[in-house]
């Protein structure tokens, strides 16, 4: 899995809930995110996101705090 | 004396004459007999309804009556005169004789006269045995014929005789024959027609207009020389504009309008009822054999998504169920650049069971997945993401709608509640106006096509908007009244100024918001929506739609009257096709068209069983019945069934899934039924992920391209060859019934079996009915589903269960399947994916009537004599800019890659959009395309690839050594003895 590829659709993800109304934006990206990503696609973009993180919206960033990561 | 009415059964299908009508109750007397019809029957099909078939000839059930051939006579007491029966409405209290003197005579004189321009050769006759003609003149006692045979136009001699055979027997030699005998055309690839053995009753040429819309056929000359004719002057069947559906040879009572296979095979025996395996409309058709061999397929009069009607598809490209490029051998090898090894069934399952555990014992039990399909069944569906879940232990399992309509599932599912369209395809018949986006219905579900456009010709109105200018924008009788010819991937700007529009300028239907929909979350969107950056003259620019056209066709779609929406790919396959989806969903919410016939919102499915192989839980993330796999209730009614644990985190789609083997965690494939080598987008990339892969199991028909990166391959059953169920666009379940064994020995849902015992799974299906009762024991909307009740019904639509024990024709009634609409903001975000200075030009890719999808079925067909080559079509000035002409070979380029096609020059297009199809390896559209995606679903956008268009001298060198890959790959060793 590229990083390039995950972190274009995790801004992208990012990008929509952005445009919704309310709070809790972050948490829909999550949600997001946990509901539709195998766990090895969110495990690489934890790790990318916490030795780099470049290139990541602010929000999907933000949402990092609420993705489940695999333990292994 | 006692009313009797007989039942019309789903299995009678005989000719009622003329259409059924809607009214209230009328009774008459025919022959003494007591009936009660509908007001506006015709006493022709109210004698049918009470059992009596008054003699016709150019009356049909599916076409208004005509009036023309005088055999359907009647005397009507009170009445003066003889009326046609078929022209003549019931009345109450009317007593009509159908076996009078008078009649009897009147008819016996109308035969001798239709037989005295008919050639007699009945017996040598290709219809013989099936030709109305032929039973009409037994039902009126004809048994001579006065008349003198002379210069009519059956004669091919000229020398008097009615017979064909008689006349080559008498003909001196060298003689020219008659001048005005005409030959029969045979250019059609599937049928003749024979001027000789035409009666003129016109029921073709009502066929082509009532039934198929495309207005091919008319009658030409007068008297004897009056003859059906195709096109212009000149023109023969092929040459016309004629679109092979089949409805005027269905609809011909002689031979005239003949299938060339009951030319060659003759009239068939007996016949299966079955569903087609093309689009997603699901055509049921009656299969007709003698024995095992298959002579032709016709559309099934009691078939609910098409009654009666075809298209050259489903009615004629069959042919490829014993191409001679048929596998029916399993076959393996060690890696990718050998040759296939024929081996034995146990061999071929032995060894890709072994691979694919051996690569979970290396790799992990993540390492392997599936991909089911939506050309196969739905038990067949069920199976495979059962062996994924069940046996491989994960959720890695995906489908062909990834590709194609999954954000429709996710779209309609966030606001509606569930993942489907919301009408059956009767609901057209009610709609006063349409939304067509995104979507070429007459190329790509033609026989919906033709139902749409029979309502627009009774005066609803539509709007298209597409940035071609498709058949339904303007052809024969039919003129779109707003076509917004938008820029690709500006779906979700243009549909945001249509409900701008409507929520703006107060159109719309605040009661229906209020009353089934949240309230708060309609008036946050209607804040969004009424800024004026949404405004149709703000976006113009964006969008290339004119602001005053989109305008009127908001106002149309707001306040025509009953407002329906009907869309394609053109709306899912762009980075924000799920917003577009939720975009349409609002503006059906807003103007209160959901929940009655004529409204709704309607994904036209691409193939066969895109609905159900989505309902059967394909996707990496869902149980059947869309259901998350991370909700624990949901586990459990599987975990319990099969007695092991489900994984409760989504697995890999598709894309993730080549993304991964790239990468390298994910090792091995079982593939059925798809190619998505060729289907797929960004060809190289696909590849390269196959090529990554340690084992890769091909099920299917034929060596597709995917196979060419294969380790097993196993041969896989047609349509014609299994049992089961497809459901199509409606939400429809209908029946596919085996019609004859399979070639390759097994169905599919057999080899999926076995391959899932050689891993240990131990399954004990012995029919596809057991596999749909596991379906409905755990899927709450198929519940009430079994055969049985599919044999009862001929067809259910889901939900069927205690609540909808008939099943579901319109879905969200009475409120939505998720309680409250939910309106959804919708903005608009450019795609990445953008023309600059290198790539000026937008493609987008699509389908034509006569290919379907990757081809691998109706390329093996005569479908290719109407498109061989995949075409890049491209508007006059953007190729004169480029100095090139119609018919020239370019080179097509994108930043993906690039490949050579000859060019289409057409006005079709719009400037600065090019387009092409996907139909054939040769030129493989897809290594032209991206992988961006929509960001929902992952859904690729297909739709929108900036390309630059050149002059070409040749096949790229990509091209070349695809071609010399694909060559050496498929190369077959025979079984050792």
């Amino acid at each position: 899995m590229q990083p390039d590829k995950l972190i274009m659709m995790a801004n992208q993800i990012a990008t929509y809930f952005k445009t919704q109304p309310g709070t809790g934006q972050a948490e829909s990206v999550a949600a997001h995110i946990n509901d539709f990503w195998d766990p090895r696609m969110r495990a690489k973009l934890s790790t990318y996101v916490e030795t780099d993180g470049t290139g990541m919206s602010e929000l999907a960033i933000e949402a990092m705090a609420f993705i489940r990561v695999p333990k292994d | 004396m006692k009313d009797f009415i007989l039942p019309t059964s789903i299995h009678d299908d005989r000719d009622m004459g003329t259409p059924a009508k809607i009214g209230a109750p009328v009774t008459l007397t025919i022959d003494g007999f007591s009936i009660t019809v509908p007001e506006g029957t015709s006493v022709m099909r109210a004698a049918a309804e009470a059992g009596m078939q008054i003699p016709k000839l150019c009356a049909s059930d599916n076409m208004e009556a005509f009036g023309s051939c005088r055999l359907c006579v009647v005397e009507i007491e009170g009445r003066r005169g003889t009326p046609a029966s078929c022209t003549t409405p019931v009345a109450e209290g009317m007593a009509v004789k159908t076996q009078t003197s008078k009649v009897k005579k009147i008819r016996k004189g109308v035969m001798e006269l239709y037989i005295s321009d008919h050639p007699l050769d009945c017996l040598t006759c290709s219809a013989n045995g099936d030709c109305e003609l032929q039973d009409m003149a037994g039902a009126v006692g004809l048994r001579d014929q006065r008349y003198t045979s002379g210069r009519n136009h059956y004669d091919p001699l000229g020398i008097g005789t009615l017979a064909q055979g008689d006349a080559r027997a008498r003909a001196p030699v060298g003689d020219l024959g008659n001048p005005d005998y005409i030959p029969a055309d045979t250019s059609n690839p599937y049928f003749t027609y024979d001027p000789s053995k035409c009666i003129v009753c016109s029921r073709c040429v009502r066929a082509c207009e009532e039934v198929q819309g495309t207005f091919a056929l008319t009658i030409e000359g007068m008297g004897f020389d009056s003859r059906v004719s195709a096109g212009m002057t000149g023109d023969d069947f092929m040459a016309s504009d004629c679109v092979s559906c089949g409805a005027c040879v269905q609809a011909c009572p002689t031979a005239s309008l003949q299938e060339k296979s009951i030319i060659e095979l003759g009239t068939p025996e007996r016949s299966v009822i079955t569903t087609c395996a093309y689009c997603g409309v699901g055509c049921s058709f009656k299969a007709e054999l003698n024995g095992d061999e298959l002579v032709r397929m016709v559309p099934y009069k009691h078939g609910k998504a098409n009654r009666g009607h075809s298209c050259v598809k489903g009615r004629f490209a069959y042919g490829y169920a014993n191409h001679k490029d048929r596998i029916l051998n399993p076959m393996i090898r060690d890696s990718i650049d050998q040759p296939w090894q024929e081996v034995s069934w146990d061999e071929a399952l032995t060894f890709a069971a072994d691979r694919m555990r051996g690569l979970q014992d290396t790799y992990g039990k993540k390492s392997i997945g599936v991909i089911t399909s939506s050309r196969c069944t739905n038990e067949e569906t069920y199976l495979v993401q059962k062996l994924t879940r069940a046996v491989f232990g994960n959720n890695n399992t995906d489908t062909c709608a990834r590709v194609c309509h999954s954000p429709t599932g996710y779209g309609l599912g966030q606001t509606f509640g569930t993942s489907a369209g919301t009408q059956d395809f009767d609901s057209v018949e009610d709609t006063d106006v349409m939304i067509l986006i995104g979507a070429n219905p007459t190329d790509a579900h033609p026989v919906f096509a033709s139902r749409m456009k029979k309502r627009l010709r009774a005066g609803a109105k539509i709007i298209v908007i597409d940035p071609r200018k498709i058949d339904l924008v303007r052809s024969a009788h039919v003129e779109a009244s707003h076509h917004l010819p938008l820029r690709p991937g500006t779906n979700v700007a243009v549909v945001s100024a249509l409900s701008h529009v409507i929520v703006t300028e107060g159109l719309m239907d605040q009661d229906f918001i209020r009353e089934r929909c949240d309230w708060d979350e309609f008036s946050e969107y209607a804040e969004f929506i009424s800024d004026p950056r949404h405004s149709p003259e703000a976006t113009e620019m964006l969008t290339g739609v004119p602001a005053a056209d989109l305008r009127a066709a908001a106002r149309l779609f707001a306040t025509g009257g009953n407002g329906a929406i009907y869309y394609g790919l053109g709306v899912t396959e762009h980075s924000q096709g799920s917003t577009t989806v939720i975009g349409i969903a609002n503006l059906a919410m807003l103007t209160g068209n959901i929940g009655r016939r004529g409204v709704g919102v309607n994904p036209l499915r691409g193939q066969n069983n895109v609905q159900g192989s989505c309902d059967m839980g394909s996707f990496p993330h869902e149980l059947p019945g869309y259901r998350h796999v991370k909700n624990q209730d949901v586990r459990d009614i599987y975990e319990d069934l099969w007695g092991v644990e489900i994984d409760s985190e989504p697995g890999l789609r598709i894309p993730n899934m080549l993304d991964a083997a790239v990468e390298g965690t994910f090792k091995g494939l079982y593939c059925q039924g798809e190619d998505i080598l060729q289907s797929d987008p960004d060809t190289k990339h696909v590849a390269a992920g196959l090529a990554a892969m340690e084992c890769v199991i091909v099920h299917d028909l034929f060596l597709n391209e995917t196979a060419n990166y294969a380790h097993v391959f196993l041969p896989g059953s047609t349509f014609l060859e299994k049992d089961g169920t497809f459901t199509n666009a409606e939400r429809r379940i209908n029946r596919v019934r085996e019609v004859m064994k399979p070639l390759n020995g097994y169905a599919d849902w057999e080899v999926t079996q076995a391959l899932a015992n050689a891993m240990g799974a131990g399954w004990t299906y012995t029919h596809p009915t057991q596999i749909m009762d596991e379906i409905a024991l755990t899927t709450p909307s198929f519940a009430g589903v079994s055969y049985d009740v599919l044999e009862e019904k001929g067809s259910v639509q889901w939900p069927c269960n205690e609540d909808h024990p008939d099943g579901t024709p319109l879905m969200h009634v009475d409120g939505f399947m998720r309680g409250k609409g939910r309106f959804i903001v919708t903005e608009y975000v450019a795609t990445e994916e953008k023309s600059g200075p290198r790539f000026p030009l937008l493609l987008t890719t699509g389908r034509i009537l006569s290919q379907y999808n990757v081809g691998a079925q109706t390329r093996r067909t005569d479908n290719s004599l109407w498109h061989d080559e995949d075409l890049l079509e491209i508007h006059p000035h953007d190729a004169e800019l480029r100095g090139l002409k119609d018919g020239q070979w370019i080179k097509l380029a994108s930043r993906s890659g690039e490949t050579t096609l000859r060019a289409k020059v057409s006005d079709r297009m719009s400037p600065g959009v090019v387009y092409t199809t996907f139909h054939h390896p040769d030129t493989q559209a897809n290594v032209i395309t991206t992988d961006f995606s929509d960001w929902a679903t992952n859904c690729p956008e297909y739709k929108v690839t900036a390309v630059q268009v050149s002059h070409s001298n040749g096949p790229t060198d990509w091209q070349e050594e695809y071609n010399a890959q694909a060559e050496r790959s498929r190369r077959i060793l025979p079984a050792a003895e």
